[in-house]
């Protein structure tokens, strides 16, 4: 084996417009060996990786794979020399067949497609354990599905150095196991595999050396054996992090919010929940728990008046909503900031800035037929100061901002309406650590402060620290509600595949 | 029956020209690009094709101009939009006020150069150009007048049609071609040169546009030159692309059904219809159908993913 360093990056520097986003960057990875690449959101990690794949150019800096040195000017430079980058926004034509995506570029020889590509595919996926249908069209594809075709299409250009950016934020606990075992296996075979998460027990489970970002340097390099998750947490923000979460005594009490019986269908007549019952009370944060779809995205949009209640009601402060527009309910008092998959999709209007989203909300209230910019610029920057929102400046675009700040923005402007209930779906998705406790404190402040807040997470771990009470979802119904302080996660996980606690009340208190 | 077989091959002869600027713009657009300069390429290849075919007499250097004349317009709108990123609408609305404006110009010049008569290809050409039917095949009670009598130019539209079709879907390029008109980043990373792909492709559709003008202005006014030949036929043209869900096949029928549109109104005369009214019609039918096209729809035959916004690698 080659004793060269697989890749090897010297001072690599690159900015866009006045943001340098990479700063004199060092780093080595080794064959044989997984190098996780940690740094909070902004921190340069993607633009390095990038850099690798042939997207940006580095205004300076040495490049070199495996002794040589290299410039990369092209993805197809990055994928002669071997390198194999799958990237948080998978790179997938939608409308076509699994294996014309894998083959993409690098199509069997001939003037024609031929039939047996969809075979050739097949076996590519057998040989390394990972079963696709190399016909199925990628838009009927499950997150997980896709990201196994990104895998296969870096396997079938024969890469050795294969970069992950943030793979584990979309996946299930199981598919989360068997990506790394085939992590691990292609470690074995030889590869280099560079892998970006926020997950800190992740890094600690997969890496055999870890590489700190911090502000667009690189901080430090450790292993991943002499290290544990305060440390990197140290390494990453740049000082000690207390790192657990807060859960204030309730200090109100009443009810906000009541669910009965709510039965809701999808466009297509699919039954997205079944008859919920639930109550949320002032000052509470109630959880949400559930296997990816089992109501969740349901749930907040009928509440927030998004979609049409098939049978039950929903009653707020004692009033029916049900007949009320997304406006009317919001007016009233229910706010919802909800981040999607993708984070830009709901709630914010990319190409505009932060000012410009703040008015959204607003801007019916403001008196004649002018908006009101000046105050939408003071609580732009209150919301900017209050959550350590870093920008280029305030009409920067917001798709420009990283996907922390971004998610920052959005839940700023829905606490700074002040709404009696929030509710707030995966606020915390993909985010670093010190950004996500900047939430979490955000939330407990509302929490202080009278607000019910919804909160729908994938992290149990979390919520058992944050809720007070944390209702399961499984197919649309409920299948319990518990109080966090005394339960666990077996049983969560058990609520979340519907095995019911006998004699248990759906409505715990 | 002789009534209909001579309104169905009228139709045929009306609705080619449209299936030529069809094509094109399928393939500009499949290659994520929508260029709505489909009019001003036409007028171009339909001035140019017959400026050559009037000078030459030959219709393969005619053809060959117009194709070039249609490129050369297509390859202004590439640079703009490809190269400078400039916006795409407004690119393709000024190539069709240029292209217009161009023909137009120049048409009159060659009407003063012609002794103020409009010029009228040689006989030779227009022979060429006239519809004979095929031997045999034409012989063929009632199919042969509907399918084998018509002028060489009618074939030469339906098997590009087929051929950009089979290219399309079932070739590497083709495959990669799409991909970039769907999701150009993700062509990228694969490798894949877009820039390229996109100007081969735009030059390509221009110049079968150009072509569909050179059948206005040779075959379809008995190789007479009119001033007004291509007039709004590439604008629905545009929205056939629609109708024919990006299919070039699809597109042979769209264009046949408006062919119809065009041929009807010359024989209702009886039904004392104001000609303004059956004037007015294609373009009612065009936003109608415009409207029921955009009702349904599965993904895979909506306009592709990435048309109408130009690619720029760093772009975030």
């Amino acid at each position: 084996m080659n004793k060269q360093p697989a890749i090897k990056l010297c001072g690599i520097t690159k900015s866009f417009g006045s943001v340098v986003a990479n700063h004199n960057i060092d780093l080595t990875v080794q064959r044989g060996e997984i190098l996780a690449l940690l740094g909070e959101n902004g921190s340069g990690k993607t633009t390095l990786m990038n850099i690798l794949a042939g997207i940006y150019q580095p205004e300076s800096g040495e490049i070199y794979i495996d002794g040589q040195r290299v410039s990369i000017h092209s993805p197809e430079d990055a994928n002669r020399l071997g390198i194999g980058m799958i990237h948080q926004h998978f790179k997938l034509v939608d409308i076509h067949t699994a294996a014309d995506n894998i083959i993409l570029g690098n199509e069997p020889k001939g003037l024609f497609l031929q039939k047996s590509r969809f075979d050739k595919v097949r076996e590519l996926s057998e040989r390394f354990g990972l079963s696709i249908d190399p016909m199925k069209k990628i838009y009927n594809m499950s997150v997980s599905e896709k990201q196994t075709v990104e895998i296969l299409k870096v396997l079938y250009r024969g890469a050795n150095i294969l970069i992950l950016d943030e793979p584990t934020a979309v996946l299930t606990v199981q598919e989360i196991r068997r990506l790394f075992d085939i992590l691990r296996r292609m470690r074995d075979e030889g590869c280099a595999v560079v892998i970006i998460t926020h997950k800190l027990d992740e890094v600690m489970e997969i890496s055999d050396r870890v590489t700190v970002l911090r502000k667009g340097e690189s901080v430090e390099t450790v292993d991943t054996a002499s290290c544990d998750i305060r440390k990197l947490t140290e390494l990453m923000v740049g000082r000690p992090v207390e790192l657990s979460i807060d859960r204030p005594e309730r200090t109100h009490s009443g009810t906000l919010l009541e669910i009965h019986h709510l039965t809701v269908e999808s466009e297509e007549g699919v039954r997205m929940l079944d008859d919920v019952n639930m109550t949320l009370k002032k000052g509470e944060i109630l959880g949400v728990a559930g296997v990816a779809g089992s109501g969740q995205r349901e749930l907040c949009e009928t509440i927030a008046g998004l979609m049409p209640i098939k049978e039950g009601a929903i009653l707020f402060n004692k009033k029916n909503i049900e007949n009320m527009t997304a406006r009317q309910i919001f007016k009233a008092g229910i706010s919802m900031s909800f981040i999607p998959e993708d984070r830009l999709g709901m709630g914010l209007a990319a190409s505009m800035g932060i000012v410009d989203n703040m008015l959204l909300k607003t801007y019916l209230d403001s008196p004649g037929p002018f908006v009101q910019k000046k105050e939408a610029r003071l609580l732009a920057e209150t919301i900017t100061k209050k959550l350590r929102i870093s920008t280029s400046g305030m009409n920067a675009p917001v798709s420009r901002m990283s996907g922390g700040n971004v998610q920052k923005v959005l839940l700023g402007r829905e606490i700074e309406s002040r709404p009696q209930v929030l509710i707030t779906a995966y606020p915390v998705r993909g985010l670093d650590i010190n950004t996500s406790y900047t939430i979490y404190d955000a939330l407990n402040a509302q929490k202080q402060a009278g607000t019910g807040v919804l909160f729908v997470c994938e992290d149990l771990d979390v919520m058992l620290e944050l809720c007070d009470r944390i209702m399961v979802l499984c197919h649309g119904k409920v299948t319990g509600i518990v109080n966090a302080a005394d339960t666990t996660k077996e049983e969560l996980g058990l609520l979340m595949t519907n095995a019911q606690r006998k004699g248990d009340s759906p409505n715990a208190e | 029956m002789n009534g209909l077989i001579n309104l169905l091959t009228a139709a045929i002869r009306a609705g080619i020209p449209l299936l030529f600027g069809t094509t094109g713009e399928i393939i500009t657009e499949k290659t994520g690009n929508m260029n709505l300069g489909v009019e001003g390429m036409m007028w171009l290849g339909a001035f140019f094709g017959f400026y050559v075919g009037l000078h030459t007499d030959s219709l393969l250097l005619a053809l060959l101009c117009a194709f070039a004349a249609g490129m050369f317009g297509a390859l202004i709108y590439a640079v703009l939009t490809v190269s400078l990123r400039a916006n795409q609408t407004v690119a393709g609305l000024a190539l069709t006020i240029f292209g217009t404006a161009f023909a137009n110009f120049f048409g009159l010049r060659m009407i003063e150069a012609n002794g103020g008569m409009l010029p009228r290809l040689s006989a030779k050409l227009s022979g060429v150009l006239a519809n004979n039917p095929i031997p045999l095949l034409g012989d063929i009670p009632y199919i042969g007048k509907l399918l084998f009598s018509h002028n060489i130019l009618v074939y030469l539209g339906i098997i590009i049609a087929v051929l950009a079709f089979l290219y399309m879907n079932k070739t590497r390029i083709g495959l990669r071609m799409r991909a970039v008109g769907e999701a150009p980043a993700t062509a990228d990373a694969a490798g894949i040169n877009v820039t390229l792909t996109k100007y081969v492709h735009i030059l390509l559709g221009g110049g079968i546009c150009g072509l569909g003008g050179a059948y206005l202005s040779l075959a379809y006014f008995d190789g007479q030159w009119q001033n007004a030949c291509v007039s709004g036929q590439g604008w629905i043209a545009v929205a056939l692309v629609i109708f024919a869900n990006w299919n070039p096949v699809k597109a042979i029928w769209g264009t046949l059904l408006f062919g119809m549109f065009e041929v009807i109104r010359f024989r209702v005369g009886w039904l004392r219809i104001p000609p303004a009214f059956c004037d007015m019609l294609p373009y009612v039918i065009t936003t109608l159908i415009l409207v029921i096209a955009s009702i349904r729809k599965s993904r895979e035959r909506r306009q592709p993913m990435g048309c109408g916004n130009n690619y720029f690698r760093e772009d975030r």
